[in-house]
């Protein structure tokens, strides 16, 4: 499977991945992964569970080892450091937690310790970060306590602070309902535009995907086909890897 | 010292004119904060029974020091950090669960602990106020180390506490964002290793971690931010030491136990409450 290119890299600001291969003990989790993503491009990664999805996020994160070159290029200049931002799974806080929304904001954001409170310039700062997902309202809520579709909005504001030039979610789309969805896509969307930033995200909703996705890469270890969503989601290997293995 | 005994005895106390009194009253002032503070995180980090482990190896470590001719309180002080160094080190690399590992090193601990008081028929009765503590026992020069810690936790607060929080809460986001999440936790469990092995003493093993975790147990169910949480803690520490020691004197009963007793009356009052706060 070669790279796949719209445009080139030399016209835009570039995210390129390049012979990317992860081993966890004896596991090949991931081979030979090669993809690039664009600014202002919104890539969909698919598989089914296990085919190394989040390995692949935590390694552009910086989280886990790999064999191979991850990169950022920008035109005039090769391999800058990205700011990326990362909107992890949204479960995994504790509803007992006492952690205001503006709380969490604090510890990411601020060198002032958070218990002591905002100071005004903060607050205003995690206002307007919560108007760019339209949550203002959301400022002095309990993180615990959020909807599913809040929860991200927060934490895509959160990951938009400071602005990223690649936004990476998993699986923004868990635990929310059909109208959140929209919502949240629409947001991404808007988001993309207005910042120009390159978002890749996994998913295992894929009704979404035609409407937003600029580019859809099913990966199984390795990556089994990539390109419009269209393409990708009538393909042989889609039907391969989640009608036969997953019996669905 | 002078001024506080001056102060003390204008109290209107008659327990507080003895300077036993005044000293176990300076002494927990101090450790109602410490333990208040400490509380927040070890329960948000989960680690309510690491902290009780750690109470163990501190034993062991008095043990190691007092069968070495050695300062008991330097050698636990060293055992429980090395303690904690090497429990994190096996739990980052383990697939077990940390609560299974917590008692592997914690039943270890307490084993090797009673294995060397008692060697060579030796009597375990000299280690009972380890196991109870007396915090009316306390010193100046005890105060002035306990000023040190309590000086040392709240600098680690206000230069840590944003990352620690974010690591304990969600680690992969706190990565993220840059934060070394195992030196964050690594950090803090060296910092509750210290100031376990030291109040080990005053506070005894067996009431040690109801200190570690009742105030913010109790403060997280009426909490609905990081600023009512901490300060909550703090006050329910301090309002437990201050009627634990008064009421411990009037019915000459543990002060340790006393303390912690008002900690789970006051749990119990917050958790009735918390329905209405949240």
């Amino acid at each position: 499977m070669g790279l796949f290119h719209t445009g080139g890299c030399k016209d835009s600001c570039c995210l390129k991945v390049q012979n990317v291969s992860v081993k966890i003990g004896d596991d090949q989790v991931l081979q030979d992964i090669n993809l690039h993503v664009h600014c202002g491009q919104m890539v969909a990664l698919i598989g089914p569970n296990g085919a190394g999805k989040s390995t692949l996020l935590k390694a552009l994160l910086g989280q886990r080892e790999y064999d191979g070159n991850i990169m950022f290029s920008v035109p005039g200049a090769h391999r800058v450091k990205a700011r990326i931002g990362y909107v992890p799974q949204s479960p995994t806080f504790d509803p007992g937690d006492p952690l205001s929304v503006a709380d969490l904001f604090a510890c990411c954001l601020s060198k002032r310790p958070a218990f002591l409170g905002l100071n005004k310039p903060l607050r205003e700062l995690v206002m307007q970060c919560l108007k760019r997902v339209h949550g203002e309202d959301l400022i002095d809520k309990r993180v615990g306590t959020l909807s599913g579709g809040e929860l991200q909005r927060v934490l895509l504001a959160l990951a938009l602070e400071p602005i990223p030039n690649i936004l990476i979610l998993d699986e923004p789309l868990s635990g929310v309902d059909i109208e959140g969805m929209t919502n949240l896509m629409d947001m991404l969307d808007e988001i993309r535009k207005n910042f120009d930033l390159s978002i890749l995200m996994t998913t295992h909703d894929f009704s979404m995907l035609p409407k937003y996705a600029d580019r859809v890469v099913l990966i199984d270890h390795k990556v089994l086909i990539q390109g419009q969503p269209e393409d990708v989601l009538n393909s042989d290997e889609f039907r391969t890897a989640f009608h036969m293995k997953e019996g669905c | 010292m002078q001024i506080w005994y001056a102060f003390c005895d204008l109290l209107p106390f008659e327990m507080f004119h003895w300077d036993f009194m005044k000293n176990a009253l300076l002494a927990l002032l101090l450790m109602a904060p410490l333990f208040g503070l400490m509380s927040t995180m070890i329960v948000t980090g989960r680690m309510s029974f690491f902290s009780d482990a750690l109470g163990h190896s501190a034993f062991t470590g008095i043990a190691i020091g007092c069968i070495c001719g050695l300062a008991p309180t330097p050698v636990a002080v060293a055992f429980s950090v090395a303690f904690a160094l090497l429990f994190s080190y096996v739990r980052s690399r383990s697939n077990q669960a940390a609560d299974t590992l917590i008692g592997v090193f914690s039943s270890t601990a307490v084993a090797l602990g009673i294995f060397i008081a008692t060697l060579g028929g030796g009597s375990f009765t000299k280690y009972n106020k380890y196991l109870i503590g007396d915090v009316l026992s306390v010193t100046p020069s005890e105060i002035g180390v306990l000023l040190l810690v309590l000086a040392g936790v709240i600098l680690f607060w206000f230069l840590r506490i944003n990352q620690l929080t974010l690591a304990s809460i969600h680690p992969q986001l706190a990565s993220s964002r840059g934060i070394n999440v195992d030196s964050m936790q690594t950090s803090f469990t060296v910092a509750i290793a210290v100031v376990v092995t030291l109040a080990i003493n005053w506070v005894g093993l067996l009431m040690l971690n109801s200190l570690l975790v009742l105030p913010a147990a109790a403060a997280r169910n009426v909490s609905r931010n990081l600023k009512q949480y901490h300060l909550l803690s703090i006050l329910f520490a301090l309002a437990a030491s201050i009627i634990g020691l008064i009421v411990s004197y009037y019915l000459g009963a543990s002060t340790g136990a006393a303390i912690s007793l008002i900690l789970a009356l006051i749990f119990s009052i917050s958790f009735a409450l918390r329905k209405k706060v949240a």
